[in-house]
């Protein structure tokens, strides 16, 4: 009976995620009464009407839509749940949201890379509309009327010839009974009829997150679970030669100590390996911990030197390396001579940072292994801890809580299988709780990246000649050891697809090993990409005594779609023709920011100035303006941004406004204090006082966000701001004090 | 054995006197809105309030708590919202959320010294308290709008 329930429930999503006029599957839904509830099952699953995976329908009226997706503040949550609700025509004020566990029949939950609401709207939309015909039916079916002649209106079906009306909750018995409609069968509404695509709604847990009573992972609790905090090896590979936990057995509130083995290379989202305190509280195993005399076998990596191989980075990235992309002849146009100007960028390790440290708590219990987490991922969770716990991944249940920030660190489930490893070892509920000390040392980092820039001036100023070089250990580096090039995926963040208009381009990427855990952060390659590019644009531009907007339109030169069909380019996972680099767009976004930012109309103080950057990722197209002041000290004050954002449709502009104010933050952080260095190996930073972030006197006072009306196919939203927020700060520090930022962050540099 | 109030009620606790009152809340009396942030009073997650003073919780040892009155982001208003909640809802100011509890427990208690804070005021009082997000520009709006609904 499960085995038909996953087979068409799987079919249902694969017919519309593939391409082509797929038909759904028959439907099966499953009879409440009597039906032993499987682990991890939501209400929508046991709804009486429930014609797919995301959504149910009760005769109370009840509608209960699943968010698949990880909530970890950008409001996918509700922004996915509401489109359902818009197609179905229901009453958001009777939706609950029902979180999913971790389960391939929903598609992929791994919420990264900006792409909940472009990968999901269309499966949203469907679901919502199937449900919707399904009531029109049962309605028409009870009237003896033709459903062509009935419709909605908020959760109720009409017949509009005699005004008769009957609730969802009245037609989920009927509906239920019904076949599930042909994909081709279904309408989906207006533009003109949208009830909450497009205007958007606060988040579902408004309340909740306003009173305490939100549930994140570190506030996961079950009866008889104790507390892990774990000593991990200071440096990446490295092992337990000896231990001797005798001073930490005897904290009061410690039971005992579990060594965990150390990874098999490469390390992807494995344990890291160390010495486990186990206690009755997360304070007592804390102070355990710090009673463990550890001798340690640090390993290879034990030579990594951060600062050494900075200059490693830099001499690789002045030498010839990999060509990725390739337009013209690069050499021959720098051969003819004229004016030459180089320069060169570099970007430290940046850890994520988030609030809610690494957590997690598991329960192993009959062969099966029961998670609550704050994961970016829950199926890379039943990955992991099914190849950790030898089980079978329909055997790892993983709920997931609310996020305490993400950007990334919380897709990969290392913290999570740690949990599931020592449950199983003690045969009892695990709470695994990371310090902030833990989470600054043991992250998986946005790379360190060295760029090398050279240019061949033409006619007014416009080069002739590009050439652009990057060098950065590669994420890829935790799947595979040996992996010392950047992938396409990365490369082309803000690199390979350089939309500038140029006879001769060349975009070469060279070699660097890693010595730590690379991940994808925030924004990820695009971060120091953008960086190098668009500050290198706007060196160009003053050394041609150009404006810098006018200069990077001239650059862009025509509005066109740029080819990159001899480039290995993959678009984000996108198809290229729904979602191509239109430079019109690009275009419109830096015009738009130029005007709403009154760009060289405002008067400025002393010691203040206005920078510009523009750039596309994860599909979307951002200019943005910042401006800054810099006083006696050299400190700086940000004390307006303003940010122009084509992301096509737009489901939810409010939470869409608040992505991109707090990527200005997080710009913000990245410029004036990002910066992880290492010493033998081991990461020197350890908490907020030696890894700052951004507080309220340092972020941007105001930060203005313009969306750009389109019904182009939605885009990303939580990423694309950082890129351009973090060139155009450098930009505008130039404009105030003259000093070019080609190292990040600010405090390698001498601003007065 | 230290006696306290938390959010109204009369506690008593015989642990490790040691143990700051962030564990003690989260740990022993399941009250989870108090939040773990960095441990050594650098973010703010953890804000409460002692004897009506924001605190930072992490670092409060329970043995300097005897007699105290612990108020914390559940028991921040007795009944219905405080109008610091009630201007985060309406500025929808949250986006994880995480630390969100500490900010509010530090906007009330600036509120309750300043009536109407400047934003040189707001900056003071509330720099403590990190949001990797980015809400700033929101909780600034928000307590000057429930300053503006206290008056």
């Amino acid at each position: 009976m499960s085995a038909i329930e996953n087979v068409s429930r799987r079919g249902f999503l694969k017919g519309l995620v593939a391409a082509g006029g797929l038909v759904l599957a028959v439907r099966f839904y499953p009879e409440i009464a009597g039906h032993e509830r499987a682990p991890g099952s939501n209400q929508a699953d046991l709804a009486k009407f429930h014609p797919n995976v995301f959504l149910g329908i009760n005769p109370d009226g009840t509608v209960y839509i699943v968010a698949h997706r990880s909530e970890m503040g950008t409001t996918s949550r509700t922004s996915l749940p509401l489109v359902v609700a818009d197609e179905l025509d229901a009453d958001w004020k009777r939706v609950k949201i029902e979180q999913a566990i971790g389960d391939p029949k929903y598609g992929s939950q791994n919420t990264d890379g900006s792409q909940s609401i472009r990968g999901f709207y269309d499966v949203m939309r469907m679901a919502g509309a199937t449900g919707r015909l399904m009531l029109i039916q049962a309605a028409a079916r009870q009237w003896g009327v033709d459903p062509a002649q009935c419709a909605t209106e908020m959760h109720v079906v009409v017949h509009q010839a005699t005004n008769r009306k009957l609730g969802y909750g009245e037609l989920a018995t009927a509906a239920s009974k019904l076949p599930v409609p042909a994909i081709a069968d279904i309408k989906l509404k207006p533009k003109s009829a949208w009830r909450y695509i497009g205007k958007g709604s606060p988040s579902y847990d408004l309340e909740a997150l306003c009173t305490g009573k939100a549930v994140f992972g570190m506030d996961g609790q079950l009866d008889g679970m104790v507390y892990a905090s774990i000593e991990h090896p200071p440096v990446l590979g490295g092992k337990v030669k000896s231990v001797d936990d005798q001073e930490a057995l005897k904290v009061a509130g410690v039971r005992q100590t579990v060594q965990i083995d150390p990874y098999q290379p490469p390390p992807a989202f494995q344990p890291l390996g160390g010495i486990a305190v186990i206690a009755d509280n997360t304070w007592a195993a804390f102070q355990g911990r710090k009673k463990l005399k550890i001798d340690w076998d640090n390993g290879a990596n034990e030579s990594y030197d951060s600062e050494a191989y900075k200059k490693e980075l830099q001499e690789t990235a002045r030498k010839p390396a990999k060509v990725v992309r390739s337009e013209g002849d690069v050499d021959a146009a720098f051969a003819k001579g004229g004016k030459i100007i180089e320069a060169d960028y570099y970007v430290p390790l940046l850890a994520h940072a988030s609030m809610e440290p690494m957590v997690a708590l598991a329960e192993f219990k009959d062969g099966r292994a029961t998670i609550w987490a704050p994961t970016q991922n829950p199926q890379a969770v039943q990955d992991i801890v099914s190849q950790e716990l030898h089980i079978a991944k329909e055997n790892v249940i993983c709920h997931v809580t609310l996020l305490g920030g993400g950007f990334g660190r919380k897709s990969k489930p290392d913290y999570v299988a740690e949990a599931a490893v020592l449950s199983k070892k003690l045969n009892k509920p695990v709470k695994v709780v990371w310090t902030r000390e833990d989470d600054i040392k043991f992250d998986y980092y946005n790379a360190v990246a060295a760029m090398h820039m050279k240019a061949a001036m033409g006619e007014k100023g416009k080069p002739s000649a590009w050439l652009q070089r990057s060098v950065f250990p590669p994420i890829t580096s935790i799947f595979d050891v040996n992996a010392v090039y950047g992938d396409p995926g990365h490369l082309q963040q803000g690199w390979t697809d350089i939309p500038y208009d140029l006879p001769n381009l060349r975009v070469e990427n060279g070699a660097a090993k890693a010595h730590v855990r690379i991940g994808w952060l925030r924004s990820v390659a695009n971060i120091y990409h953008a960086f190098a590019v668009q500050c290198f644009t706007d060196e160009l531009a003053h050394a041609s005594g150009r404006d810098a907007v006018d200069y990077q339109l001239d650059l862009l030169g025509k509005p066109r779609i740029v080819d990159l069909k001899n480039t290995n380019y993959p678009n984000y996972g996108a198809p290229y023709d729904v979602y191509p680099i239109d430079t019109a767009r690009l275009i419109n976004v830096m015009q738009m920011a130029a005007e709403k930012s009154g760009w060289g109309k405002r008067r400025l103080g002393k010691r203040a100035g206005l920078g510009f950057a523009a750039h596309r990722s994860f599909l979307t197209y951002v200019a943005t303006v910042v401006e800054v002041e810099v006083d006696d000290q050299g400190e700086i004050k940000i004390p307006r941004v303003d940010t122009v954002v084509d992301a096509g449709l737009v489901v939810n502009p409010e939470a869409t406004h608040a992505q991109f104010q707090g990527a200005a933050v997080f710009g913000t952080s990245v410029v004036k204090t990002g910066e992880i260095t290492a010493t033998k190996g081991a990461i020197d930073q350890s908490n907020f006082q030696d890894y700052p972030v951004a507080r309220m006197n340092e972020a941007p006072y105001q930060t203005n966000v313009y969306l750009v009306e389109s019904d182009a196919p939605p885009a990303g939203v939580g990423e694309p701001g950082v890129p351009p927020f973090v060139a155009a700060l450098c930009n505008a520090i130039f404009a105030a004090t003259g000093k070019r930022i080609r190292e990040l962050p600010l405090s390698k540099n001498k601003l007065v | 054995m230290i006696q306290l109030k938390v959010n109204g009620i009369q506690r008593s606790f015989d642990g490790d006197p040691q143990m700051p009152l962030l564990w003690y809340l989260r740990d022993e009396l399941r009250l989870t809105g108090t939040k773990f942030g960095c441990g050594i009073a650098l973010c703010g997650a953890c804000t409460a309030h002692k004897n009506g003073e924001a605190i930072r919780s992490c670092v409060t040892p329970m043995s300097t708590l005897a007699g105290a009155e612990i108020t914390t982001i559940e028991g921040l208003s007795e009944n219905g919202l405080h109008p610091v909640q009630k201007a985060w809802i309406q500025v929808n100011v949250p986006q994880c959320g995480y630390c969100q509890p500490g900010q509010m427990m530090q906007a009330a208690a600036l509120l309750k010294s300043k009536k109407n804070p400047s934003d040189a005021d707001i900056d003071d009082a509330m720099s403590g308290n990190i949001c990797r997000c980015g809400t700033y520009q929101r909780i600034r709006v928000a307590i000057k709008a429930a300053a503006e609904a206290q008056t």
